[in-house]
């Protein structure tokens, strides 16, 4: 236990704020994200979630507040250097590269972010293949994304964030949408690939999901925190269940 | 040399020729502004409308605003069909529909430049009527009365229009449609439907516009080119889709143009409107009195 | 191993192109052959390059005209203060290509859609402007332009402008060809699907962009350098002429952007058509031609060319099995 107090932070998010015109939308929100931890991020909508993280992958500047990753300051960095630095992420609606399938989408990553570069067409094709063997889409490499089932793009795009090779993996709402069966399986496959050291932010509505999946979570309402804490704990928050039931 | 007679009468001038860059806009200002069109042909509809006002005033006599005016119900149907033809083959199947959008509308001002050609060949045209040629006099500054005519009609042209797009069911309904089509379909009106309408009304616009246009000045088939940079220029300087903003950065182009002209000649006169445009999409994309890009 | 095959067949094509070029100015004695065919060479380099970016990246870039003018005016420029050779003119351009596509791209790259394009306009005319301006190279009115005695083995001094425009298009291509096969092509056309996808999946959009705008600037500049010597006279607005990047635009797009062939193919489609038509009708038709061929493409054949030769070719793999 004191091991893993002391241990650096991962992420660490210090006094981070959004805004855009006169609305904020993330209002000084500090959190350290631990290595190798399973994070839920809640919310009702509109509360921050997405833009959060689109503070910590770099698709937004913050206004103020710092973000650190593995120690180095990186909120001037873009978005494409986080990514090398180990942070990827899914999309709340999928943004696959459509024109193409699904292993040259994950080739785009492979290109860009690795030192695979220099390996050959084979050892490329042998990566590919063994993300997509573990996010169970080994059948599907060669399909066009256009043909995928929702649940195939969703898999594809946290096996497209795989081929980053990260350290940290935002999925933003990767169940959305899904069915009882297939949420289960998108599960599962989040927490296979927590269990191969790779630190794991959940953005999800779909509460059964973020309670089995999370070892922490937080809640955020009109951009900032609310709760932190054991799912059990903020579960049990009233300002969480007022938030959620409403007013 | 300068001087601040000089001056003065470049913004005088400026200002009525604002008004009338405005009224050539405006049409524009609701195709792209608020329905985000990639209306590249708009100049070469304007273009098509001053041949059109050309034609009638040539053939029969009428007055060129009394033509604008008889024009703009085939301008409103041409408005109908080419959005009804640009919504089913881009904005219906999504992808890539802005790049190709784009060449789409380019291919059609070539389209109408060269019928134009074919037809009036390459020659200048122009119209008459009693109030062009004459010109006002207010101590050295001499006013063209076509330009006093083309500024009151141009006003009058941007003011209805705003209140149209502000006072009635169906103007509300256009400028809702372009913040947020999911409440509008809520509200049980199709977006496409009024897209659509917006766009005709849009279209028609250029009856007059044209007929001001040819006003002014003699055109010719490839004027289009020269206010693709003017009309654009006033759209984004305005804040995409505000009324008052079109009006307000049409002054601005006018005047701006109108003192280069003075100080520097006629040769620069073509870059102003597109160094405008540079200077805001750089700057300050979201315009003068805009919200959003 | 099929790659290493197809390149080499790639450029085994490129030489016996090249050698077919050489020895038909060695034999045809007409002058006229080489005057259209350079017309239609120089089109196929000015595709190609507009594709690099147009259509691997998707950003529709109206600046061609601007680019192909300022490598006349290098040209203009080059003649007439250094009397500099025709390797040189054409070198030049490539580099003031390169920087302007630069510049051009750091202002303008971080617009999307429509916004880039008209900021391309934009840029056009201003420079147009400039040039027009500038009483060294003429100003409005054009300059006149001496063309020196012609290099052997070449009979005429437009044969040569021929198979120097022959060699343009085969640095063209082969550099089109090369992007599209790596990792700067597999970027681009990440660019292209998702922007923000791209990003986040770790490709550096603005930088490839950037570079995508510096080299199909250079080959665009470099075709424009030997137009100087071959009509012998410049003026800013034929130099300009938004007709150099609307047929640069519409030629990639009806041969199809998704393989390098689709430009080379759409040029020399509406090329050939273009120079047929300019001599037997006029030379208004051949802008109807290009507006109408472009509005019908981008309607029904999205795809372009290359997208209806796939199309029929699965068709008859379909059928076949």
């Amino acid at each position: 236990m004191a091991v893993a107090e002391s241990a650096s932070p991962l992420l660490r998010i210090n006094a981070v704020t959004k805004r855009f015109g006169g609305f904020v939308a993330v209002n000084n929100v500090s959190v350290d994200i631990r290595p190798g931890e399973r994070f839920g991020l809640i919310g009702p909508n509109g509360s921050g979630k997405t833009t959060l993280i689109n503070c910590i992958s770099g698709a937004f500047r913050t206004e103020a507040g710092t973000v650190m990753f593995r120690g180095d300051d990186i909120s001037r960095l873009p978005a494409h250097m986080r990514t090398r630095r180990g942070i990827a992420r899914s999309f709340q609606i999928p943004r696959p590269f459509r024109s193409m399938t699904v292993a040259e989408n994950l080739l785009v990553a492979l290109d860009f972010t690795s030192l695979h570069g220099f390996a050959s067409a084979v050892q490329r094709r042998d990566i590919v293949m063994s993300i997509l063997m573990r996010t169970g889409l080994a059948l599907k490499a060669d399909v066009p994304t256009g043909n995928l089932s929702q649940v195939e793009l969703r898999k594809m795009e946290l096996a497209r964030a795989m081929a980053t090779h990260p350290k940290l993996l935002i999925s933003d709402e990767a169940m959305a949408g899904l069915a009882g069966s297939e949420v289960d399986e998108v599960l599962d496959l989040l927490m296979k690939l927590a269990s191969e050291d790779i630190t794991i932010i959940m953005i999800e509505h779909i509460m059964q999901a973020v309670m089995r999946f999370s070892e922490r979570v937080m809640c955020l309402d009109a951009g900032k925190i609310i709760a932190i804490g054991t799912p059990a704990e903020v579960m049990a928050n009233k300002r969480v269940q007022e938030a959620y039931l409403g007013t | 040399m300068f001087s601040f007679d000089l001056l003065l009468g470049a913004i005088v001038l400026g200002t009525l020729l604002g008004c009338f860059y405005a009224a050539v806009s405006i049409g524009l200002s609701v195709s792209f502004g608020l329905l985000d069109v990639p209306h590249v042909a708009h100049p070469a509809f304007l273009v098509l409308a001053s041949y059109g006002v050309y034609l009638l005033n040539d053939r029969y006599e009428v007055d060129p605003l009394l033509a604008g005016l008889l024009i703009t119900p085939l301008f409103f149907l041409l408005g109908l069909f080419v959005y009804r033809l640009y919504h089913e083959t881009f904005e219906r199947r999504g992808t890539d529909a802005a790049v190709r959008g784009i060449a789409f509308f380019f291919g059609v001002a070539f389209i109408v430049e060269v019928l134009i050609v074919l037809q009036f060949g390459v020659d200048q045209r122009s119209v008459t009527a009693s109030y062009i040629g004459r010109s006002w006099r207010i101590g050295d500054l001499r006013i063209p009365i076509r330009q006093l005519v083309a500024f009151a009609v141009a006003l009058s042209l941007t003011i209805l229009l705003t209140l149209y797009l502000s006072k009635t069911f169906m103007g509300r309904a256009i400028r809702a449609v372009a913040q947020d089509q999911e409440a509008l379909r809520l509200m049980g009106a199709n977006p496409v439907r009024v897209k659509q309408w917006a766009f005709g009304i849009a279209t028609a616009v250029l009856g007059i516009a044209g007929a001001l246009l040819i006003i002014v000045a003699p055109v010719e088939p490839m004027l289009d080119r020269a206010y693709i940079g003017r009309t654009f220029c006033v759209v984004v300087l305005a804040g995409l889709g505000s009324m008052t903003g079109t009006l307000i950065a049409g002054i601005i182009l006018g005047v701006a143009e109108s003192i280069v002209l003075t100080m520097f000649g006629a040769s620069w006169a073509p870059a102003i409107a597109f160094a405008m445009l540079l200077g805001v999409l750089a700057v300050r994309p979201q315009g003068l009195l805009g919200r959003r890009l | 191993m099929k790659s290493k095959s197809t390149g080499v067949r790639f450029w085994i094509g490129a030489i016996l192109f090249l050698a077919a070029m050489l020895a038909a100015t060695q034999v045809i004695r007409n002058e006229y052959p080489f005057f259209a065919g350079y017309i239609i060479l120089q089109f196929v380099v000015l595709a190609v390059a507009w594709s690099i970016l147009g259509g691997y990246a998707g950003y529709v870039n109206f600046g061609t005209s601007a680019f192909f003018g300022m490598g006349v005016y290098t040209a203009v420029f080059l003649v007439k203060a250094t009397g500099a050779p025709l390797a040189v003119q054409i070198a030049a351009a490539a580099g003031v290509g390169a920087l302007l596509g630069f510049a051009v791209g750091l202002l303008t790259l971080r617009m999307q859609g429509i916004f880039f394009s008209i900021a391309t306009i934009a840029l056009t005319i201003i420079i147009e402007t400039t040039v027009t301006n500038w009483r060294f190279v003429g100003g409005a009115a054009g300059i006149q332009i001496q063309r020196p005695p012609v290099t052997p083995p070449f009979d005429t001094y437009v044969q040569m402008l021929f198979f120097v425009q022959a060699l343009l298009v085969v640095l063209a291509v082969a550099i089109a060809r090369y992007i599209q096969r790596s990792w700067i092509g597999r970027g681009l056309q990440a660019i292209k699907d998702d922007e923000l996808a791209a990003e986040c999946t770790g490709v550096p959009t603005l930088r490839l962009k950037l570079l995508a705008c510096v080299i199909s600037g250079a080959l665009m500049c470099a075709a424009g350098a030997p137009a100087a010597m071959y009509f012998q006279y410049a003026d800013p607005s034929s130099a300009f002429n938004l007709n150099y990047s609307v047929s640069a635009l519409a030629m990639s797009l009806i041969g199809g952007t998704a393989h390098w062939a689709g430009p080379v193919l759409g040029a020399i489609l509406l090329g050939v058509t273009q120079q047929f038509l300019a001599v037997t009708i006029s030379s208004e038709v051949n802008v109807l031609i290009l507006g109408i061929m472009l509005v019908l493409f981008v309607v029904a054949a999205p795809e372009g060319l290359i997208g209806l030769i796939r199309k029929i070719g699965n068709w008859r793999a379909g059928r076949a099995t």
